[in-house]
């Protein structure tokens, strides 16, 4: 058994979801590929929501692909944190903002 | 921290014959050779040698991290008059060698090197001049080199490793983005990378890092528009290279744990097609005592060409260089990664 959950080197092994179900796995990477391509995004614009998103689902494969993805593209570290930041205001966003679910069942119990 | 030559820390990476022993170490790594034998490109030969690269001396006003020269100010190999007119020699028996690519160290720093060029220019040659830019700033008598440069038609090939202070500061030294931007600006002042001059300005970009390049193109737009807005800066291509396992950079890959990891990105990234166009396959690179190379690189791990080949400058002879097979390593997995690398940047497009 691993010790950790993640292991770094396990990320090499992505492409191995394949063999149990390859006709699905395959349609992934497919697709995944595709995603990627420069279109009316460029491919440095996609790296970095990738990194975004890798924060915000908390991805340690991710982050680490996304990060070295993002510096091969050319972004700086600004650029990289402020894509971080984007991803803290949505996930901060997105639970504050049931504050008002809150405050609508404060007012619904209360007198 | 300020970095200083491996040499004057007597670094054992100062040694190329260590440097190599690390290279080869990676019995994980497939050797390069076979790799091209697998792509029938074994033994790797010259498709025609058109470029003399001269590096003219290792002395340097910079020490940056990642340099695969080893240069720095305490570097003292210089190249004389002597083998400066012997390379003349072979350009003027040589037509077919039409460029003359300059580099060091910082090449202006050479006593010679204006009259090198000049002579250069009388044989009417392309002189590409590899200036680190801050060199003009270092003291006032450098600080006519944009008039130089533009008097000889020079086509002047400048580091500038990020469009922001911090990575182009870490890589090159404290204070190097501000003073690439002063020297930029007296180049565009005399004409130098503005449109229809003449005078071209080529930049060129190197990670910061253990990472691969990005794509030339649009990494060239990115830094048009940042230069351009942030400092009113103008330039004509960007040439993005990657930094190849050597020298300091060797060095920075050890000292930081990214040495595995970065070979195995080259070696995964490597690229067949890139592998037909690298530059040693028109290109003669002669080292600053007037020994003969396949390049800057193989220059600085003092692997001599081929011994089918003449060894030095001095009996120079351009079909015995063009039959000769060119010597290969590990370090050579950094001109054949993703788009290729070389001194003029991409080699595919
Ligand atoms: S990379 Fe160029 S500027 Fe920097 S130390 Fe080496 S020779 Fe000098
Ligand atoms: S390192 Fe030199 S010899 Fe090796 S492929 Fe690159 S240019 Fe050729």
């Amino acid at each position: 058994m691993e010790k950790t959950y993640y292991n770094p080197a396990d990320l090499k092994k992505f492409g191995n979801i394949t063999e149990l179900q390859p006709e699905l796995g395959n349609k992934f990477f497919d697709y995944y590929g595709e995603v990627f391509k420069e279109g009316a995004l460029t491919a440095r614009e996609k790296a970095l929501i990738a990194l975004a998103v890798s924060h915000a689902v908390q991805c340690p494969y991710c982050i680490d692909a996304y990060t070295s993805d993002c510096l091969e593209k050319g972004a700086d570290e600004n650029q990289m944190m402020e894509a971080v930041h984007v991803a803290a205001a949505i996930k901060g966003g997105a639970a504050l903002v049931h504050g008002v679910q809150m405050m609508n069942k404060i007012k619904e119990l209360t007198m | 921290m300020p970095v200083t030559s491996l040499k004057k820390q007597h670094h054992e990476l100062a040694d190329a014959g260590f440097q190599l022993t690390v290279l080869q170490q990676g019995a994980q790594f497939p050797a390069f050779a076979d790799k091209l034998q697998q792509h029938n490109l074994l033994p790797l030969k010259p498709t025609g040698t058109t470029i003399l690269q001269v590096n003219v001396g290792k002395m340097c006003n910079q020490a940056c991290r990642h340099c695969h020269v080893d240069a720095g100010p305490d570097r003292r190999e210089i190249m004389t008059r002597e083998t400066m007119q012997l390379c003349l020699d072979a350009l003027a028996h040589n037509p077919e060698l039409a460029i003359v690519d300059i580099t060091g160290g910082a090449p202006e720093m050479n006593p010679d090197f204006r009259w090198f060029v000049q002579e250069i220019s009388k044989l009417g040659r392309q002189t590409i001049v590899r200036c680190n830019l801050t060199i003009i700033l270092a003291n006032p008598k450098y600080h006519d080199l944009p008039e130089f440069f533009k008097a000889h038609k020079v086509q002047v090939v400048s580091s500038l490793p990020y469009f922001a202070a911090s990575r182009t500061d870490a890589q090159r030294g404290d204070g190097v983005f501000e003073k690439s931007i002063k020297a930029l600006k007296m180049l565009n002042e005399v004409g130098y990378g503005i449109e229809n001059s003449g005078l071209q300005l080529d930049l060129v970009y190197n990670p910061s890092g253990a990472f691969l390049p990005a794509a030339q193109q649009t990494l060239e737009a990115e830094f048009k528009r940042r230069l351009l807005a942030g400092y009113s800066v103008h330039f004509n291509k960007l040439f993005c290279i990657t930094n190849l396992p050597i020298s300091r950079y060797l060095e920075y890959l050890l000292q930081s744990g990214n040495y595995e990891s970065y070979m195995e990105k080259l070696v995964d990234a490597f690229n067949p097609a890139a592998a037909a166009s690298v530059m040693c396959r028109n290109t003669i690179s002669v080292g600053w005592d007037g020994y003969l190379y396949d390049c800057d690189f193989n220059q600085m791990l003092e692997l001599h060409v081929a011994p089918t080949a003449p060894q030095h400058i001095r009996n120079f002879d351009l079909q015995a260089l063009n039959n000769r097979s060119i010597v290969l390593n590990q370090h050579c997995y950094g001109c054949t990664a993703g788009a290729g690398s070389s001194c003029g940047g991409q080699t595919v497009v």
